[in-house]
């Protein structure tokens, strides 16, 4: 279900092709702004990992990961936090925007992994990963597309969630404690992180094998030529 | 099909919704070596000011069992400078200036006359440990009151005996668990935990707890925030 779509007769050609428009103003906006609020955020927070590479008490001090220094932003502990309590809002407020647009606009429905969707996931998969082949096209987002858009969402409520958890696990204890508690938050901080990328390096692998068109979907909000049925 | 366009048409309208994202362009500035600095200061003031928000100043830190302390001799030592200042126990006072009452050089058999209170509670590192230890003293806010600090001043200073120094905001220093602590682990502070007084606050993160004091002030204003906030860390970093 695409919110739009026109036809484009070409002025040369004669040609008519179809183009839908795929992602309103708010969600590109959103897209762009917290790509770079998440690229800030995973920097600072590596920067912030290497003053204590480690997780639960002090002791005995294991450092589990000696993260280079080279993909970290901040300089050190004080500069990463400074972009890291910066960026944290960015990062808020575009969730919310976005969240807040999807519910109110209904846009959501095009986006939302549902229990209608569950079937659609495996055929999806085995395409991807098996060679399998391409399941027909309904939606402008097939099950397994929906899937991982709704879980990098929910991820990235828990994100901010934990986070919240480490940066204020007295005012905050209550959610510390749903954690299992300060040290596992701060574990389930860095695990989310990595799931985050996860999404991050599957999604670029995507954009990178579907093309220009698509590319640009998320500049202009119109992709031309979608495989879905528009209209 | 809902409308029609023709190809120019269409390639004009992609470039309008493509300018409408141009403000995405302005984190751009978080780029500029003059301008990253400032824009960074501001949103850590941000935190800051909505930490201080957060703050519920009856709310008070989990305490903890004793099977839960972490063991003393694995309480790490954090010093900016040295381990121990070597200060002279005999002739140690605290001294009191600003909006009170009562200033002048308070001796530790004074402010140790005041109520004792002991607790467990988890001192945080800003590096990401933490411990949890035990902590014996009296409640800066009962100090606050023998001295006669003005109830509107907002914010408390002390010195170190290693040049160290701190602030809290009032809400922090009149938390119930803010200790001028004399004991850890029921036995007289080391010199290397900041004998013989320090700070304990568990509502902060672990560089506000300054150790080895010497000075206090009560003021209006925030005079000096504290060594490592001069460095780049937040001012008020409430957990």
């Amino acid at each position: 279900m695409a919110a739009h779509a026109i036809a484009v007769k070409n002025l040369k050609t004669g040609e008519v092709t179809e183009a839908a428009y795929e992602h309103p103003f708010v969600v590109r906006l959103c897209h762009w702004v917290n790509a770079v609020a998440l690229f800030v955020m995973v920097g600072s927070g590596f920067q912030i990992f290497r003053a204590f590479p480690s997780f639960g008490a002090k002791i005995p001090q294991k450092d589990l990961l000696h993260w280079p220094k080279a993909f970290a932003i901040g300089g050190w502990l004080g500069g990463a936090l400074q972009w890291h309590l910066t960026f944290m809002w960015i990062y808020i407020a575009t969730g919310l925007l976005y969240i807040g647009y999807q519910i109110f606009s209904g846009h959501y429905k095009q986006v939302l992994f549902r229990p209608r969707d569950v079937p659609g996931v495996w055929p999806m998969v085995r395409h991807y990963f098996f060679f399998g082949s391409k399941p027909p096209a309904r939606e402008a987002y097939n099950p397994l597309q929906k899937h991982a858009y709704t879980s990098v969402i929910v991820l990235s409520v828990l994100s901010v969630l934990t986070g919240f958890a480490i940066w204020k696990p007295v005012q905050f204890s209550w959610l510390a404690w749903l954690m299992g508690g300060f040290h596992w938050a701060r574990l389930w901080h860095f695990v989310i992180m990595w799931a985050i990328l996860a999404f991050v390096f599957g999604h670029l692998v995507m954009v990178v094998l579907h093309g220009w068109n698509n590319f640009v979907s998320m500049f202009t909000g119109w992709k031309k030529d979608p495989e879905y049925p528009v209209g | 099909m809902s409308s029609r366009t023709d190809s120019c048409k269409f390639r004009n309208m992609n470039r309008r919704e493509l300018l409408k994202l141009t403000p995405v362009i302005a984190l751009g500035a978080f780029a500029i070596p003059g301008v990253q600095k400032p824009l960074l200061k501001a949103g850590l003031g941000f935190s800051d000011w909505a930490s201080a928000k957060l703050f519920r100043s009856g709310h008070l830190a989990t305490t903890f069992s004793d099977s839960d302390l972490t063991p003393f001799n694995q309480f790490p030592i954090n010093d900016y400078d040295v381990d121990d200042p070597e200060v002279d126990f005999d002739r140690w006072t605290l001294t009191v200036t600003g909006a009170v009452e009562k200033p002048g050089d308070y001796t530790l058999a004074q402010i140790r006359a005041l109520p004792k209170v002991t607790q467990n509670t988890r001192h945080v590192c800003v590096e990401g440990w933490d411990v949890i230890g035990r902590f014996g003293g009296v409640r800066l806010s009962d100090l606050l009151n023998i001295i006669g600090a003005d109830p509107t001043a907002r914010f408390v200073h002390v010195e170190c005996a290693d040049d160290y120094y701190e602030s809290l905001d009032m809400a922090a220093a009149r938390h119930p668990q803010t200790l001028l602590c004399y004991e850890m682990y029921d036995r007289p502070l080391t010199r290397e935990h900041g004998a013989p007084l320090r700070l304990n606050v568990p509502t902060k993160i672990g560089y506000k707890q300054a150790k080895y004091l010497t000075d206090l002030k009560v003021s209006h204003v925030l005079e000096k925030v504290g060594y490592w906030e001069d460095q780049g860390y937040s001012e008020f970093y409430g957990l």
